[in-house]
C-alpha cells in the first residue's frame, strides 16, 4: 500500500544542484577572457572610426590611452582630452607618458604605444598638438584606435 | 524508530551567489582587444640640424585634406577617399628607376614605369597634409586607404615569392615563432616599406 502512495506524490523536484556549477563555469570563462574597465569616461563615449587595416595591441601594460571627444558637460564646447580619469590639457600629456614610463622596465620603453581613442567628429588639430608633445619626449609609437571592418 | 534522513545541505542559493558574481564581471569588464592603425612619429630634429635633402618631386605623392574634408592629390586633382587606394598603388608600384641603397631597378613592380611617378617603392614617399579643422574620421579614412594599398602590394609580392599572402604570414606568426617566418615577413616589408609622412597641419581651421 505504501508503495502506491509514494508514486502518487507526483514528479520529484528537478535537482538544481548542478546549476551553480554551470554558472561558475560561465563566471570563470568571463573572468579569464575579459579585461577590467580601467577608466571612467569623462567624455561622451567616442565613436571610433572604421578601418580595414587595423593591428591588435597585445600588451596592455605598454599602452597609454588618450581619449579625445566631446565633454559630458554640455557647457564645455569643443574637443576635450582625457588622460586617466581626468580631463586634461595638451601640456599634461608629457607628464602622463612619464608617469606610465615609471612603471615599466628600461628595455620596455621603446615598445610603449600611445593609443588615440578619438571620436570621428573631432578635429585633427587636437590630435596634432598631442603628437607634437609626444615627439618631444620620444614617445614615437602611436596607434589610431579604430573598429575593424571586414568585407 | 526515527527516520534516518540525512538532511541535505541546501545548495539553492549557491546559484544566486554565482549569478551575482557573473553579472558583476559582465558589467565591469570589457571583451574587446584594442585595435588600431599603427604609425610611427618622426624623431625630433635638433634645432641646428641641416634641413633634410630635398626629395625629387616625382617621388612624393602629396595628399591634402582641407577643413571641409575634401581631398586634393598632387595639388591639382580633386579625388574621393575610395580613389586614394588605387592612386597610392599606382604611385608606389610605378618602379620607374633605381631605388635607394643600390637595389637597382624594381623587378617586382607591376606599375606603368612612367618617368613622372616614383622611382622605386623604397623611395616613394606619401605625404599627408591636413588642416587643423579636418575631421578625424576623414583623416583616418585616408590613413586606412593608404594602409590597404601597402597591404595589397605586399600580399601580391608575398604570394609570388612564398605562395601565401602577407596577411596569412602575419596570422601564421601567432603560432609559429620561427626566425625563418620572421625573415620572410621582414623581406616583404622591405620590398614595400611604408613611408608615410604627416605634415604639420595648417592652422586655418576653426
Amino acid at each position: 500500500m505504501s508503495k502506491f502512495k509514494k508514486q502518487k506524490k507526483g514528479l520529484p523536484a528537478i535537482s538544481t544542484a548542478s546549476l551553480p556549477d554551470i554558472v561558475f563555469m560561465l563566471l570563470f570563462f568571463f573572468m579569464v577572457s575579459t579585461t577590467m574597465r580601467e577608466t571612467d569616461l569623462k567624455i561622451i563615449q567616442p565613436t571610433l572610426p572604421k578601418a580595414h587595416n587595423t593591428k591588435k595591441l597585445e600588451h596592455k601594460n605598454l599602452v597609454s590611452t588618450v581619449y579625445i571627444g566631446k565633454s559630458i558637460n554640455e557647457s564645455i564646447d569643443g574637443d576635450v582630452i582625457q588622460l586617466n580619469d581626468k580631463i586634461a590639457r595638451v601640456s599634461d600629456v608629457k607628464n602622463f607618458i612619464f608617469a606610465n614610463r615609471e612603471q615599466l622596465l628600461e628595455e620596455e620603453i621603446p615598445f610603449m604605444t600611445t593609443l588615440f581613442k578619438v571620436d570621428v567628429g573631432s578635429k585633427v588639430g587636437t590630435v596634432a598638438d598631442i603628437k607634437r608633445e609626444l615627439r618631444e619626449i620620444d614617445a614615437l609609437k602611436i596607434s589610431y584606435a579604430a573598429t575593424p571592418e571586414n568585407d | 524508530m526515527a527516520k534516518r534522513n540525512i538532511p541535505e545541505i541546501n545548495a539553492g542559493s549557491m546559484a544566486d551567489i554565482a549569478f551575482l558574481l557573473l553579472i558583476f564581471f559582465l558589467v565591469a569588464s570589457t571583451m574587446e582587444v584594442d585595435g588600431g592603425i599603427a604609425r610611427k612619429l618622426p624623431q625630433k630634429q635638433p634645432p641646428n640640424q641641416a634641413p633634410p635633402p630635398k626629395l625629387k618631386e616625382k617621388n612624393v605623392l602629396q595628399i591634402a585634406i582641407n577643413r571641409k574634408d575634401r581631398l586634393l592629390v598632387e595639388g591639382d586633382q580633386l579625388v574621393q577617399v575610395k580613389d586614394i587606394k588605387q592612386l597610392a598603388i599606382d604611385f608606389i608600384d610605378n618602379g620607374g628607376g633605381e631605388g635607394n641603397k643600390g637595389v637597382g631597378n624594381c623587378d617586382y613592380c607591376k606599375g606603368a614605369k612612367s618617368d613622372a611617378s616614383s622611382d622605386h617603392p623604397n623611395k616613394a614617399v606619401i605625404s599627408l597634409k591636413s588642416d587643423r579643422g579636418t575631421s578625424y574620421g576623414a583623416f583616418i579614412a585616408v590613413h586606412d586607404a593608404l594602409g590597404q594599398a601597402y597591404t595589397e602590394l605586399r600580399n601580391r609580392v608575398s604570394k609570388e615569392r612564398y605562395g601565401k599572402s602577407y596577411e596569412a604570414l602575419i596570422k601564421q606568426q601567432k603560432s609559429d615563432k620561427s626566425q625563418k617566418l620572421k625573415d620572410k615577413i621582414q623581406t616583404i616589408k622591405d620590398l614595400y616599406p611604408e613611408i608615410i609622412s604627416e605634415v604639420e597641419p595648417t592652422a586655418t581651421g576653426n
